[in-house]
């Protein structure tokens, strides 16, 4: 048997009903852990979209500075390789590295979009389109990623 | 409907002082969950805050009854929409644990009633209080989208307009919108661009540009060829995720875009 609503307990009204109504009749109250609200739950869809942005606008602006240095080699080819030996650091190769995962990213998940907007069962396979670009890009990254890291650290 | 209960419930929520009514009503297999809420009242928050509700539960109830319960038995000030609360009206979309979901079609077995139930309101459309949000801009778009059957000329045979089932299937999908505002408000793109008509406008516009009695489906498709019109959609799939209704949104986004670029099929 559950309560009726004619039966319920009356709630006892609080004596001090002054800032917070709502608050003080019962229930504890948390503090405020999170006022601006929880960060919305989205699935392989939209976090493959986040990285999408975060490595379109990456690439966008690596390409920007690769444009410029190169430019320069018409300025002056002995700026030009100045500059380019200041490129071979550990620090740049490893951000070689992250270029190249970005990229590789951004490509594979570029096709997937396209291939969602444009094959007639896309939109019901993209979840299983996300995990192939993922799996397509760690074969990519261990193919890549070890050849460049000993050329940066040095071994032959 | 034993001592033990009773006993759990109470060293559960000591503070409680209804508490011992209830749980002598308590049916067997209920058990106490937790739900966070938050919480805006206008007159008296400067920022929404969020409060723990502790309520007796059968792992078939809804999301609604536990805020029918604590509405009624703990605070009548929790504010919420609801009307039919049998998922049909669209009145109680809200975010539950972080995803939109109407909280008449959310069964507490089906979230993990062992880790408190975040409920808060949708995201992207003006907090009025508590879980209530201003639906106008979202409804604003949809009116924008003509969506109601335009045909001028007279109907073949001059009595009614009929249409084949193969004819009525092509947007069968996008008839079963609710306009509960889910789609909408769970769009990334919707939360940081107000402008944008938003899934829940274009599946509207789906269902009059795909319905072969209406005439007026390039008007439709001009509105949404347009800035803030389908070409916003970043295939994110929240919206497909998020439709009570189980449509799916997205490709009926991707058949919109298409029809714009090559005409209809
Ligand atoms: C490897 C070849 C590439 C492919 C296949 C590709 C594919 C795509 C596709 C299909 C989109 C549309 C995403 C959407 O509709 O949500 C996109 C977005 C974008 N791309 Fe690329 N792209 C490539 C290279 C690049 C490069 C070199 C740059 C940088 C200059 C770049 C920067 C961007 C940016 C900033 C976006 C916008 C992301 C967004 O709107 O969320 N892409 N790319
Ligand atoms: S398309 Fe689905 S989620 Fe969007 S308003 Fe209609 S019923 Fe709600
Ligand atoms: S109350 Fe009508 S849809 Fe939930």
């Amino acid at each position: 048997m559950s309560l009726k609503s004619t039966q319920l307990p009356t709630p006892t009204p609080s004596k001090s009903r002054t800032l917070r109504p709502t608050s003080l009749l019962n229930g504890r109250i948390s503090l405020p852990k999170r006022p601006a609200g929880t960060v919305y739950r989205g699935r392989e869809g939209m976090w493959s979209w986040v990285l999408h942005r975060i490595t379109g606008v990456g690439i966008f602006f690596f390409l920007l500075v690769h444009i410029l240095d190169t430019a320069l080699v018409r300025v002056s080819p002995e700026a030009y390789n100045a500059v380019i030996n200041t490129y071979k650091n550990p620090i740049m190769g490893l951000g070689e590295l992250a270029l190249v995962a970005a990229i590789g990213f951004h490509g594979l998940n570029g096709l997937r979009i396209i291939l969602i907007d444009f094959w007639s069962v896309g939109t019901r396979n993209h979840r299983l389109m996300f995990w192939i670009v993922i799996a397509l890009w760690i074969v990519l990254m261990l193919g890549f990623a070890p050849r460049h890291l000993m050329h940066v650290f040095g071994a032959q | 409907m034993s001592t033990v209960t009773i006993e759990a419930a109470q060293t559960r929520i000591p503070e409680r002082t209804t508490e011992t009514t209830a749980v002598e009503d308590a049916p067997p297999g209920s058990f106490v969950v937790t739900l966070i809420i938050r919480r805006y009242i206008p007159e008296t928050d400067d920022e929404p805050r969020w409060q723990d509700f502790d309520v007796r539960v059968l792992p078939t109830d809804r999301i609604l009854d536990a805020l029918h319960k604590i509405k009624w038995e703990q605070d009548g000030s929790l504010t919420f929409r609801r009307s039919c609360a049998h998922g049909i009206c669209g009145s109680d979309a809200m975010r539950i644990n972080g995803r939109n979901r109407l909280a008449c079609k959310t069964l507490i077995k089906d979230l993990d009633p062992s880790k408190p139930i975040y409920v808060e309101a949708l995201k992207g459309l003006p907090l009025e209080k508590d879980l209530v949000v201003d639906m106008e801009p979202f409804f604003e778009a949809y009116r924008q989208v003509q969506p109601f059957l335009i045909a001028n000329s007279t109907p073949p045979g001059g009595r009614e307009r009929t249409q084949s089932p193969v004819a009525r299937e092509r947007f069968d999908d996008t008839t079963k919108c609710i306009l509960c505002a889910a789609c909408t408000s769970s769009c990334p793109v919707f939360w940081t661009d107000g402008q944008y008509f938003g899934p829940a406008a274009i599946v509207n516009a789906h269902r009059f540009i795909f319905d072969d009695r209406d005439e007026s489906a390039q008007v439709r498709l001009d509105i949404l060829n347009d800035k803030e019109g389908v070409w916003r959609c970043r295939t994110t799939f929240n919206c497909s995720e998020a439709c009570p209704r189980g449509i799916e949104i997205t490709k009926a986004i991707k058949e919109v875009k298409q029809a714009i670029l090559v005409g209809k099929p």
